[in-house]
Formats: C-alpha cells, structure tokens, sequence
C-alpha cells in the first residue's frame, strides 16, 4: 500500500469488513442470493459488479459537476445500464452457458443499490482517484460476502467446488462418502442462501459487538 | 381466460418475487420496520409494476425482439435490438414514476401523500427492472398477459412486504440473541417464510412440470417416430435405472434380513 495514503487505503479496505455492503450497509442483497448456488456464477457476478462500480464511479465522479441535481437518478441509470450492457454482452460472447445461469440478474446489477448508493453518497462528492478506489472497495467487499455464500452452498449443496468433486464421488462412494457422508440438496435452494447471510451477520456481529443494533 | 387465472396465481404464490426470486430486497428489508409505511410502499410498487411491464412488453414486441422491427418495412425485418432492452427498460421506469409522480400529484393528493417518499425510490427498486426482463425471458405472450402479470407480482411482493413487517412489529418483544437483532433475524424469517412459499409449488397441477409427464404418457405409441426425443428418453431412463438399482440394493437386503 506505498503508493495510497492511510485514507486512501481505508475506502478499500471497511468496506470489506466494518462496513460491508451487503452486511452492514444492506445494499445490493437481490443479486447476492439469487445467483449463489455455484461458486463460478458467484465469482463472475463479482467480478461484473467489481467493473461496473470501479468504472462507473469514475465516470459520475467526473461529470459531478455538470449533473443537473434534478435528473441525475436517471443519468447514473444511463451510466450503469451502458456499463451493464457492455459486461452482459462480453459474458455473452465468452460465456454463454454462464449467461444463461444468470439470466436476468446481470441486467439487474443496473438496479443493484450498492451501485447507485455509492453514487450518491459518494462519486457525486469525491474527485475520481478516491471514487474509483471507493468504488472497488465496495465491490469487493459485495464479492467477498457472495464468494463466501457460494462457497458454502456448493461445498455442501452438492460437493464440489467450480464444479471439481472436492469430497469424493456421490454415486461410486468415494471419499467422505464412504462413511456416510450425504450433500444436503437443502442448500441448493434459494431460501438457503438468506439464511447463510443470516449466519453470516451472525458471526460478524458477535466478533465486533459495536455493530449490533438496538432491537 | 384460464391462463390468465393461472398466471395470476402463479406470479403471487409460486414465483414471488421476494421468496423465489429474490427482487426488492433492499426496500423489503429497509422499509418493513412498520406496517404502515410497508403497506405505502407495497401498494407503489403493484401501481408502477402495473404500469410499466405492459409498457416495456410493447416496447419489447415493436422495437427491440429480434424481427420486431418488420412493421416499418421487409428491409427492416432483420434488426434485433434486444442488447438495448436494458437501457430502454429502465429509462421506461424512470419516466414513467417520474410521470406517475406528476399526474398522481395533479389528480390525486391525497394518494399522493400515502405513496409520497416512496414513488421516486421506486425507479432503483430490482423488483420493478426484474418484473420487465422476467417478462422478456419468459415469453408473455399477449398485453394482457403482460399487464396481469406486472400487476400479480406486485401483490406477491406487496403480500410478502405486509408479512414481514408484521413479523417485525411482534418480534420486537421476543428475546433474539444480541447479534441477530435487526437485520440477521429479518434474513432469517424470511429465508423460513421462504422455504414456507416453496410448498405453493405443487399448488397449479396444469404447471410446468406436470403437463409434459401426460404428453409423453398419451403419445407414447408414436414415440419411436421422434428419433432424437426417444434417444434423450432412453438416456433418461437408463440413469434412472441406475439411480434406482442402487438406491433398491440396501432395501431389499434389509427386507431379506427382515
């Protein structure tokens, strides 16, 4: 961290733990569960928010001054949905089976709050250095949650990680199942993923008790 | 008329939108510490869904699917715009709540007082974005499908925002461990109210999964005609057989046993 300065490095850095997004900041929750069952689709997704947000905090950073304060819901929609639009048309030409599994929650990043959250409470304040660092810190701390949510739910959903069979093979019996061991097909379905997050806060709240909240 | 009911039904129980598909979550969760003010937004969000997926459906068959340009001419016919949806999408949701606002305000204060705040937060809810691109991939066939399906997603997520901030209101006297409080225990219940709305599934029998099991049962003479179908079958059924071998091997030894 040489080149940033001690502030600089803090925008990167909270929102990966103290002031997590999704945990602590409740933004951007709609795509964290939907598209969480496999960890590839999870690490993709993040890698697309991570680029829409460093690019798109840039651009508004930059027009800041010259957004009319009535209209600039609608200008950062614009921003974001051309920035959406080029990630799902990569995702397309690159990874169409990929695209297939996200469907309609890549076009949803357009409307993912943490995107627009950072906009307003940030990009329109801040020069384009800091907001672009803004911008990254946020992402990553979104994919870290959803990483971690992926993980958990394939590792136990069906066994494997990126699709390779980390714990033996289900049908031949090898590996942890030789002694019985069984995926729990539970956690494939989507109401599983609210409640890893649930877990998750859990966890992170009885670590750091200042961020529990009154009621 | 029959599909309309069934649709309606569908997008409320079956494919909520906060239970099964996840869309809103941010406002479910910000907006659902009172009954009050959640009944405010639910209603918004039915109002504007109601609105603005029969007005994509249009844009998406007149402009954007593939061919959909053919009514201005034959050299036309072989435009496909549907990278485009995005953008055209949300600025159709923009304007239209930033109109919505305006004519409510005109002809209606006091339903504008009741939705006030929440109209112009509408236009960054995913639910209301989702509600369009669900209805592009899914293939709404006619407006009025497209209308009844905008409008029956906004009651699911209406129905699904009144319960939990039902649930909130009454949780508040329960002992919850201090780390869960607030915000850990609302994702909880609602991944509970979830697995709850899962059970909704089997509830249309003329649905999706059941309807090709009678087609193959009634068409299964002429099977061998559709070479391709019948192989996919075959491969279906031999890993079926596999599955069931196995799973049989243990049972009948117990029974032996027995």
């Amino acid at each position: 961290m040489g080149i940033l300065s001690k502030k600089d490095a803090a925008l990167i850095l909270d929102p990966l733990a103290d002031n997590n997004p999704i945990t602590i900041q409740v933004l951007g929750i709609c795509s964290a569960l939907a598209i969480t069952a496999e960890l590839e689709a999870s690490i993709v997704m993040a890698v697309s928010v991570l680029f829409v947000m460093g690019m798109g905090n840039v651009v508004i950073s930059l027009m800041r001054n010259i957004i009319p304060s009535k209209i600039r819901i609608i200008v950062q929609l614009v921003v974001v949905a051309t920035l959406v639009i080029v990630v799902d048309q990569v995702l397309k030409a690159f990874a169409y089976e990929l695209s297939k599994t996200l469907s309609v929650f890549v076009g949803l990043i357009i409307t993912n709050c943490i995107i627009m959250g950072r906009f307003e409470a940030f990009a329109l304040a801040n020069g384009p250095k800091r907001s672009f660092l803004d911008g990254i810190g946020n992402a990553a701390g979104y994919g870290f949650i959803l990483v971690v949510i992926g993980f958990f739910r394939e590792l136990l959903g069906s066994g494997t990680l990126l699709g390779i069979k980390v714990l033996g093979d289900p049908i031949e019996k090898t590996g942890l199942y030789a002694i019985g061991y069984e995926n729990n097909g539970f956690m494939l379905l989507s109401p599983m993923a609210l409640i890893v997050v649930g877990l998750i806060i859990w966890v992170q709240r009885s670590r750091n008790p200042a961020l529990i909240e009154e009621n | 008329m029959l599909e309309h009911i069934e649709l309606f039904f569908k997008s409320i129980f079956i494919d909520n939108m906060v239970f099964a598909t996840f869309l809103g979550m941010c406002s479910y969760l910000a907006v659902s510490k009172k009954v009050t003010t959640a009944v405010g937004l639910g209603a918004a969000v039915i109002f504007v869904l109601a609105v603005t997926v029969p007005m994509n459906w249009l844009l998406d068959q007149y402009l954007l699917r593939d061919g959909a340009l053919a009514w201005l001419g034959p050299e036309y016919a072989d435009y496909n715009l549907s990278f485009l949806s995005f953008i055209l999408f949300i600025a159709t949701i923009a304007t239209m709540v930033q109109l919505v606002e305006i004519v409510v305000e005109k002809f209606s204060p006091s339903l504008y007082n009741s939705l006030g705040i929440f109209l112009p937060l509408i236009a960054v809810n995913c639910a209301i974005l989702g509600g369009s691109l669900f209805m592009q991939s899914r293939d709404i066939q006619t407006l009025g499908l497209a209308f009844n399906y905008g409008l029956s997603s906004g009651i699911g997520w209406f129905l699904a925002i009144l319960a939990i901030a039902a649930i909130r209101e009454k949780i508040r006297y329960s002992n919850v461990p201090a780390p869960l409080r607030g915000l850990g225990i609302t994702f909880i219940i609602t991944g509970l109210m979830a697995i709850g709305f899962m059970s909704f599934g089997g509830m249309l029998t003329g649905g999706d999964e059941a309807a090709p099991q009678e087609e193959v049962v009634a068409i299964a003479p002429t099977q061998e005609v559709s070479g391709l179908t019948a192989d996919a079958a075959q491969q279906d059924l031999t890993q079926n057989e596999n599955e069931t071998v196995q799973e049989d091997s243990p049972a009948t030894d117990n029974q032996i046993n027995e």
